[in-house]
């Protein structure tokens, strides 16, 4: 378990105020000048060495991407955008460090802008995020205040803070669709080649991080990468918030170590899943894209990139979502397959296309109107959409059908034939409601 | 230069060209949808997947550059595979998700025979259906009176989006909605206001925008197809025309890089029907006041007892802007044979092709180097409406070399930004006299252009204008020993022929102005009209007027005797564009009734006058054409002209006024009198003028 004295976020649950000056005494802002003056290579060599990968869901080493940026600033110049468009289902950590926690996003900022030569940061924050951007507009403002950042500021590196709030779609936290939408067109992801690192934002070098992987930044360069490195797998290593969700006891945010075991996690903050570990059915273990992982897989699962990766499921963010036996698990699919029919921006034609049959065959499969050869028809449709779109939204909507599919296609055989047996059972007492 | 494999076949491409066209150059075809060459690159229909070797997913091949493959683990040259299964299986995907929400209505849509979805889906796609949801449907949007939507088939590909955006610079059309619920609209569904909208419905790969005037028409396969040059502007755009019978049922667009790439105004697409309303299809004489329908020999008979009783110097001929050279010679020569000196093919007064020889009245630039210029100033010309085809390419240099662009003149919404340097032609002095920055900007650019309008020219000061434009171009270096950027931008198809030609007045002769001047105060008996409707009939006052043409319009209702001619698709016609290009315009179909080719009428006509013309076909007509003016035989191509004659242009000088340049083109679709007839362009007219109008009431 993770000792209190290592937690990154001291204040995840707003026990204090969330102000500079509180979060100046747990920490914050600490030795920030000193960092700045040992130059940019450095801290691109201590966050390398830390081994922290992105927290956004790819997990792509946060110090590689860092080193991309040209090392000189050229016609243009480089921008830092922060992704606080926190909107995949189950995900739900990046909304408390914008609550509570605040300034180390702020401080983080200024460190990984100065590191990639960027005066300048957006933070794009969830249209939906309404008391979340309040709260971060106002630890920028205090920061702005008390010349942390701004013109002429204490660190010697001039730094402006943009927050921009989105407009609640899901597709712009997808890095190139942010960059659309941050200028003013609409969120549809651009082509790749070439790469935000060379034609971002307004046609300008721009890194795109995820909202955990800035905030910790700062801790990092405090503590050392070696303190960093100490929790978790080779190649997996810090801390992460986790969150909790579903069908447990006690639903919540946490930080743990990386590499946490499972069921470890559930029992310890959970508080275990709703009716003893045998009620499990499956979770889905870092948001809506990933595809689910059934209970018996569960019980030796080890929470990190690897561990996931190793029962054909991912990483993502850590938002974990847990489902006892009491769920209609191709229901609740559907339902996935739903919010991506949804959000999918229409851009390309897999996603735009195959996206909406997915769900409509699924609705239909979730009350056995199928037929069977449909499920194969179905994963050989996902198959279509998986890795022929422009953006990885193609993706996200095919991985969870192809983990129903995987793991859970007896319980849509077991359906089609109920179905099929008794095709006109009573009518439902919906109607006299 | 990077080498890449294409299917095993090794090639070395240029710089910077995208996989998609690299594997058309070492002949593997690539299906797409949104691809296009003129375009912005969208990558979304995903139809022209391909593997690379080393990636591992398929890649867009339209959106991925030669310079972006890796080579291999030993520096051999990346490998593209654009049959094998992984692709195959790729494109049947693709192809099964655009289908799956697009109406299978095949035999009522207008694209049918002509469709790249209907193409690509036998090439590429599977034989059956696994999708048995039910389909989208979308309620179509007006988008103005040209283009036809039926939003139920759109494939979400963007072309037309873009082509609106980027070409036409009318920001107007646009996507609404997401994922599948995505529709391109005009927002809140008014008309596009753009002359080149037409051409969304060619770019269109589907049925989903198509041309309304031509609904339900026809079928392809049922066309005869004549290729053809457009004579709407002076551009001399390439066009296809489609008959059925003797009916021009459409005019498409064919490409000519060095004209007007793919793309044709909507004037030139959708002027087909005015070729069959308001027809003079027999001739007439006026009797009592009234005209009568008549014979030939009637005709005929009328004119040449007027001519007979015509002294020489009282008769005068004008020819309007849609003849061909062909009967421009025949009359010039005619005239000449008659001793009549009073003949112009400058019927909007312009004094182009007095002085200064060819380099005096072409675009010696070429369209083509439009797409070079680094700065350009327009003097006294809109070319959004007089050339919008033209307008679109100065758009294109604008946006892709950033070209500096000066306007003097109307400050008219051109779809691209530009300096104002002034309203009249004192502006122009004032250029010339460097008191104006944008001479530097002139003067420091590698390839800079000077555009004069025609109707610049056709004022008081019009040859004080073409001199000052002319003195600029030599004193900036516009016009220099490699090349020449003093251009005359002409709004009408026959004049650069019929100057060639020399269809201008003799030695003492009257031009266009002083014919009517002398019409009006009774100096002038006999006026023959060649098609010109663009002068003021009101003004010709007691003289007799023998008007040959197509269309019962200003000029028939002024005259005696109506001789009743060819339009431009009933004829095979040498018209030479604005930059002195000559180019064949085929026949598609027959002119109605009795009406005939306007050459062979004034060969008839010279027979009964007794001045008898010698030649008997159209060959040997051509012959003498091509005897007098050699140039005129290189059909297709532009024989540069002698700059030296810009030194007597710029000599003449002469007193520049302040008076405002105007267009002689006030209303874009009723310019010409087969517009004047047309009923579509008539609505696009009452929609353009009434917008205006509301905005004005404003």
């Amino acid at each position: 378990m993770l000792a209190d004295k290592d937690r990154i976020f001291t204040n995840l649950y707003g026990f204090e105020s969330p102000g500079l000056k509180a979060a100046m005494m747990r920490g914050a802002w600490d030795g920030t000048k000193g960092f700045l003056e040992k130059g940019q290579d450095w801290i691109i060599e201590q966050i390398k060495a830390s081994g922290l990968r992105g927290r956004g869901g790819a997990g792509f080493p946060t110090g590689l991407k860092w080193s991309f940026m040209p090392k000189q600033v050229g016609e243009r110049p480089h921008y830092l955008v922060v992704n606080a468009d926190e909107s995949e289902p189950g995900t739900c950590k990046d909304r408390e460090i914008l609550r509570h926690d605040p300034h180390l996003l702020v401080e983080g900022c200024l460190i990984a802008g100065f590191a990639m030569r960027a005066h300048k940061a957006f933070i794009y924050v969830r249209g939906e995020f309404i008391r979340e951007r309040e709260a971060l507009q106002r630890a920028v403002d205090e920061a702005y205040e008390a010349r942390l950042i701004g013109k002429n500021n204490k660190h010697g590196w001039d730094f402006d803070i943009v927050v921009h709030h989105g407009a609640g779609a899901y597709i712009c936290g997808e890095e190139t669709a942010m960059l659309e939408s941050l200028e003013g067109k609409k969120g549809m992801p651009r082509l790749k080649p070439p790469f935000p690192a060379n034609v971002g934002l307004y046609g300008a070098p721009t890194t795109v991080n995820n909202v955990e992987s800035i905030a910790v930044s700062g801790t990092i360069l405090r503590r050392g990468p070696a303190w960093f490195s100490s929790f978790g797998r080779p190649n997996n290593v810090g801390t992460k918030l986790y969150g909790i969700s579903g069908h447990v006891n006690t639903p919540c945010v946490v930080e743990e170590a990386m590499s946490i075991p499972f069921r470890e996690l559930i029992e310890k903050y959970g508080g275990g899943v709703r009716g003893g570990w045998d009620n499990l059915l499956a979770i889905i273990p870092g948001g809506a894209s990933c595809p689910v992982i059934p209970a018996k897989d569960c019980e030796d699962l080890i929470m990190d990139f690897d561990g996931t990766r190793a029962v054909k499921s991912s990483f993502g963010t850590a938002g974990i979502l847990v489902m006892d036996k009491s769920t209609d698990i191709v229901r609740a699919i559907a339902r996935i397959s739903y919010f991506f029919k949804h959000e999918s921006c229409g851009q390309c034609t897999p996603c735009r296309e195959g996206t909406g049959w997915m769900w409509r065959v699924l609705e239909r499969m979730a009350r056995g109107q199928a037929h069977k050869r449909e499920i194969d028809q179905l994963l050989d449709v996902t198959t279509q959409i998986e890795g022929h779109t422009i953006c990885a939204l193609g993706d996200a909507a095919a991985w969870p059908v192809q983990g129903l599919i995987r793991h859970f296609r007896h319980e849509i055989e077991r359906r089609i034939d109920e179905y099929s047996a008794n095709p006109a059972p009573e009518p439902a007492l919906v109607a006299a409601e | 230069m990077p080498k890449l494999i294409v299917d095993s076949k090794e090639i070395e491409v240029e710089n910077g060209l995208t996989v998609l066209q690299a594997c058309e150059l070492a002949g593997a075809e690539i299906p797409r949808f949104c691809y296009h060459d003129r375009l912005s690159i969208a990558g979304n229909c995903r139809m022209c997947l391909v593997e690379v070797k080393g990636m591992p997913k398929p890649q867009a091949s339209c959106a991925l550059s030669v310079n972006d493959l890796r080579p291999g683990p030993n520096g051999e040259p990346p490998e593209v595979l654009t049959k094998s299964p992984i692709v195959k299986k790729a494109r049947e995907g693709v192809m099964e998700f655009l289908l799956i929400n697009h109406p299978l209505d095949c035999p009522i849509c207008d694209q049918g025979g002509e469709c790249d979805l209907q193409d690509q889906s036998m090439a590429y796609g599977v034989d059956q259906s696994r999708f048995h949801e039910n389909k989208r449907a979308v309620e179509n949007k007006y988008i103005g009176p040209l283009v036809k939507t039926i939003m139920t088939r759109c494939i979400h590909c963007t072309r037309c989006v873009r082509f609106i955006t980027e070409v036409t610079g009318c920001e107007e059309l646009g996507a609404i909605g997401r994922g599948e619920d995505m529709e391109i609209t005009t927002y809140l569904e008014h008309a596009m206001s753009s002359e080149l909208q037409g051409n969304v419905i060619d770019l269109c790969p589907v049925g989903a925008l198509t041309s309304k005037p031509y609904a339900f028409k026809a079928r392809p396969w049922e066309l005869r197809k004549t290729e053809s040059i457009d004579v709407m502007d002076a551009l001399g755009s390439a066009i296809r025309v489609d008959c059925r019978g003797r009916e021009v049922l459409r005019i498409l667009p064919r490409t000519n890089d060095d004209i007007n790439e793919e793309w044709i105004s909507d004037k030139s697409r959708f002027i087909w029907d005015g070729l069959r309303t308001q027809r003079l299809d027999r001739p007439y004489v006026r009797d009592n006041g009234k005209l009568r329908p008549a014979s030939w020999a009637e005709a005929f008979g009328r004119v040449a007892e007027k001519v007979k009783a015509t002294n020489p110097e009282r008769i005068g001929a004008i020819a309007g802007d849609l003849a061909a050279v062909e009967e421009l010679y025949a009359l010039k020569d005619l005239m000449h044979r008659l001793g009549v000196k009073n003949v112009d093919c400058r019927q909007d007064g312009s004094r182009l092709g007095d002085v200064g020889g060819r380099a005096g009245y072409v675009f010696n630039a070429t369209i083509a180097a439009i797409d070079e210029a680094d700065a350009i100033l327009l003097v006294g010309t809109n070319p959004r409406l007089e050339a919008a085809v033209l307008n679109a390419r100065i758009r294109k240099t604008w946006r892709q070399n950033k070209a500096k662009i000066a306007v003097i003149g109307e400050r008219a919404d051109l779809t691209y930004k530009y300096e104002w340097l002034g309203a009249g032609a004192d502006a122009l002095g004032a250029l010339v006299r460097g008191e104006n920055d944008f001479a530097k900007v002139l003067k420091d650019a590698k390839k800079p252009l000077i555009i004069v309008g025609a109707a610049a020219t056709a004022r008081a000061d019009g040859l004080a204008v073409l001199s000052a434009a002319a003195k600029l171009a030599q004193d900036l270096g516009v016009v220099n020993d490699e090349r020449n950027g003093f251009c005359v931008l002409h709004d009408a198809a026959s004049r650069v022929g019929g100057i060639d030609i020399g269809c201008l007045p003799a030695e003492g002769g009257l031009a266009t102005s002083n014919m009517i001047e002398a019409a009006a105060t009774g100096a002038l008996d006999l006026l023959f009209l060649l098609g010109a409707d663009e002068i003021d009939t009101q003004r010709l006052g007691e003289a007799f007027v023998v008007y040959i043409g197509t269309h019962g319009d200003r000029g028939a209702h002024r005259a005696d005797v109506i001789l009743p001619g060819a339009a431009y698709t009933e004829k095979s016609g040498l018209y030479v564009n604005t930059e002195g290009r000559p180019q064949i315009a085929n026949r598609a179909s027959f002119p109605p009734g009795d009406a005939r080719e306007d050459w062979a009428i004034l060969r008839a006509l010279s027979e009964i006058v007794g001045q008898k013309l010698d030649y008997d076909s159209l060959d040997e007509l051509r012959a003498k054409i091509y005897a007098v003016s050699p140039h005129l035989a290189e059909h297709g191509v532009v024989l540069p002209a002698d700059p030296a004659g810009l030194d007597d242009i710029a000599r003449l000088g002469g007193k520049l006024e302040a008076a405002a340049f105007t267009s002689r083109i006030t209303d874009f679709y009723l310019s010409n009198p087969i517009a004047r007839a047309s009923k579509v362009m008539a609505d696009c007219s009452a929609l353009r003028m009434g917008a205006e109008r509301l905005v004005a009431a404003e």
